[in-house]
């Protein structure tokens, strides 16, 4: 045996029976600063958790949503072309094509201020004040009737005491309840019907894109 | 015209000239007969060319071809330029937050090439540094950790293969047959293989506090991208990936790190990510209230639906993928489970009177694809035919009229029936509803 390997073979020796580490931290990474946390750390939550010290009235509101977001979201929250539609809809979610908006779908109007301070204005994210953020959910809300006074002033108080007309519209995945029939059945394999009908047909809307080059068959 | 999100896409009027392309299409279809293949006799540019058929040898055999040096980064065959991902454009309202499609018809084997699998934006696909990338561990921890990209890839590594399916998948067909092509109407998935980190590693390093319930993952895009992650999912098996087949992840997902959820929707494979803030209760954000949740016909909406249900498709023939000659053909597809493997496909070529079991070939992992043939022969008749995937926790597939009895038609998302195609007996194939 050579030297080095006799070598290595001590070290092993002496350095296995105290290699495991310490309460499964490995030592990877370093601690995030309180400044780093403060500068990323951008969500709120439905409690309230989270929203910075900020205020701003529907009015305020108004006068930004104009400048920056009516291009697409269109004046009164309508949406422009295919842009969301953020305003409108209340009690449709039963009909035939229902309008999800913010005050006919959205539980939580944390949700609203969360979703324009890390996304909005589409394309200019992150760009807006916390106080420009308070003033923008507090017109869309109005836009909603959810509050109704234009001197309303939305802030890092009242935010979470907001109430939504669908909050109680969602429940938890219960698929395994209610599609339980869908487990460990044994499907049939031969002569399970008289005849197949066709019902509908794709080309009969004919919205498929044009295949601009390859195998083509509409 | 709406966003994709809203499931209530309404189509463009039918145009005339899609009406005289689509006859012409068919009359060629017709003519195409024996051993002649319907793309034999359309294909001009690329097409057959008799000069480099036996017997004649052609100029491959004759010249030298491209030196090592003259493609330092390998591309596919200029005769499979066709073969690209595709977008609906009357779909969504920008190119930046919108999605486009695997080319299901084209693949095969069960691993989807990294520049073939679908694309999902909402802010559009981030170039990002990975030298200046962070990501930051905080919240319900016993110290707040920011980690570089070389940190990060000195946690052990794993390699796992899964399906990425978007929960939006087949989501424009709950109101009835609307796209022509499994590429549109089942392309929103793709299945790679990753090398990547445990978050439970990541996480234990920063220590988790006991009253830790739920994480906030957040991307590092324009969109800022949050979904809120049952932290016990995040223990089990998720992992935090940088490689996909092998190579760095492309940009468009979500270079140079990404969550990986497995058998979850792929909205909650956060691309870019840059941060997980640990709580005690979900965020409820954008992506998991007014989106990602199940609107049912009694106007009360599942939450937290996050599994993808067993679910298959055929991929050949399908409408982009017509049978091209008759006698012996192969009918393919791909079948996967969110909840485990697949154990079993059947197919039927007659509408569902008869099935039989398909041959499963390669491997048969959880969550992942799992890809299935029949070998059949083909006399020129009419088919209809449809795949049914099972899995190893004795799901079956359900039909579409079986889901629509209890979700309605405007739920959106997990939209996991069976599929119609129905070959004209030209080989023309079409997306169709049956009885």
């Amino acid at each position: 045996m050579s030297r080095f390997l006799e070598a290595a073979l001590v070290v092993a020796l002496v350095v296995l029976p105290v290699a495991p580490a310490s309460a499964g931290k490995i030592g990877i990474g370093r601690e995030a600063t309180a400044e780093e946390i403060k500068a990323w750390d951008i969500d709120v939550r439905p409690d309230g958790a989270g929203a910075p010290p900020g205020k701003g009235t529907v009015k305020q509101g108004e006068e930004l949503f104009q400048a920056q977001c009516a291009t697409c979201h269109g004046e009164f929250g309508e949406g422009k072309d295919r842009w969301p539609v953020l305003a409108g809809g209340l009690g449709s979610l039963k009909h035939d094509r229902p309008d999800k908006t913010v005050g006919s779908f959205w539980p939580e109007a944390s949700t609203v201020f969360d979703y324009i301070k890390r996304a909005m204005p589409f394309g200019n994210a992150q760009s807006l004040t916390d106080d420009q953020i308070y003033a923008l959910t507090a017109y869309v809300l109005s836009l909603n009737d959810i509050v109704k006074d234009p001197g309303f002033e939305l802030n890092n108080s009242n935010l979470a005491s907001i109430r939504m007309p669908n909050k109680d519209g969602f429940y938890d995945d219960d698929r395994e309840a209610t599609e339980k029939h869908f487990w460990n059945r044994t499907p049939c394999m031969a002569a399970c019907k008289a005849e197949a009908k066709i019902l509908g047909r794709a080309r009969v809307l004919d919205v498929t894109p044009d295949s601009k080059t390859g195998p083509k068959v509409d | 015209m709406k966003h994709i999100d809203n499931g209530n896409m309404e189509h463009p009027a039918t145009s005339r000239r899609g009406f005289l392309t689509r006859t012409l299409a068919g009359g060629l279809a017709v003519a195409a007969t024996g051993g002649e293949t319907l793309a034999q006799s359309r294909k001009k540019p690329l097409g057959p060319n008799p000069d480099n058929q036996p017997p004649n040898i052609p100029d491959w055999s004759k010249v030298l071809g491209d030196g090592v040096a003259d493609h330092p980064y390998g591309k596919p065959s200029k005769y499979e330029a066709h073969v690209v991902r595709r977008d609906v454009e009357w779909l969504t309202a920008s190119r930046q937050s919108s999605v486009n499609f695997t080319p299901l018809h084209e693949l095969d084997g069960i691993i989807t090439p990294n520049g073939l699998c679908f694309e999902r934006h909402h802010g559009g696909a981030a170039e990002v540094s990975p030298f200046d990338h962070r990501l930051m561990i905080h919240g319900l921890v016993d110290k707040p950790l920011i980690f570089s990209m070389d940190d990060i890839k000195r946690f052990p590594r794993y390699n796992r293969i899964f399906f990425l399916e978007c929960a939006a998948n087949s989501g424009m067909e709950w109101r009835g047959a609307q796209l022509n092509g499994c590429q549109f109407t089942h392309g929103m998935v793709h299945n790679v293989m990753y090398t990547g980190v445990r978050l439970k590693d990541v996480l234990d390093e920063a220590g988790l506090k006991p009253n830790a319930k739920w994480l906030q993952v957040e991307g590092a895009d324009s969109a800022g991208m949050n979904r809120s992650l049952p932290l016990e999912k995040a223990l089990d098996d998720c992992l935090l990936a940088f490689k996909m087949n092998g190579e760095a992840l492309r940009t468009e997902q979500g270079y140079p790190l990404r969550l990986v959820v497995p058998g979850w929707e792929g909205n909650l494979w956060v691309k870019w990510i840059r941060r997980i803030e640990v709580g005690d209760k979900p965020w409820l954000a954008r992506e998991e209230t007014s989106k990602y949740t199940d609107l049912m016909a009694d106007g009360r909406s599942r939450r937290y639906t996050f599994l993808m249900d067993a679910k298959s498709v055929v991929t050949g023939p399908s409408p982009q993928a017509p049978l091209k000659v008759k006698g012996r053909n192969v009918i393919t597809g791909v079948a996967w489970s969110g909840r485990g493997t697949v154990t079993r496909v059947d197919v039927t070529t007659d509408g569902g009177r008869n099935w039989q079991q398909a041959r499963i070939d390669g491997p048969v992992l959880g969550k992942s694809l799992t890809r299935f043939y029949v070998d059949f022969d083909w006399q020129g008749q009419e088919l209809l035919i449809q795949s049914r995937a099972h899995d190893s926790t004795g799901y079956v597939q359900p039909t579409k009229e079986e889901l629509r009895a209890i979700r309605g038609v405007n739920s959106i998302y997990h939209n996991n029936g069976i599929q119609t195609w129905l070959v004209r007996s030209s080989g023309e194939t079409e997306n169709v509803e049956i009885s």
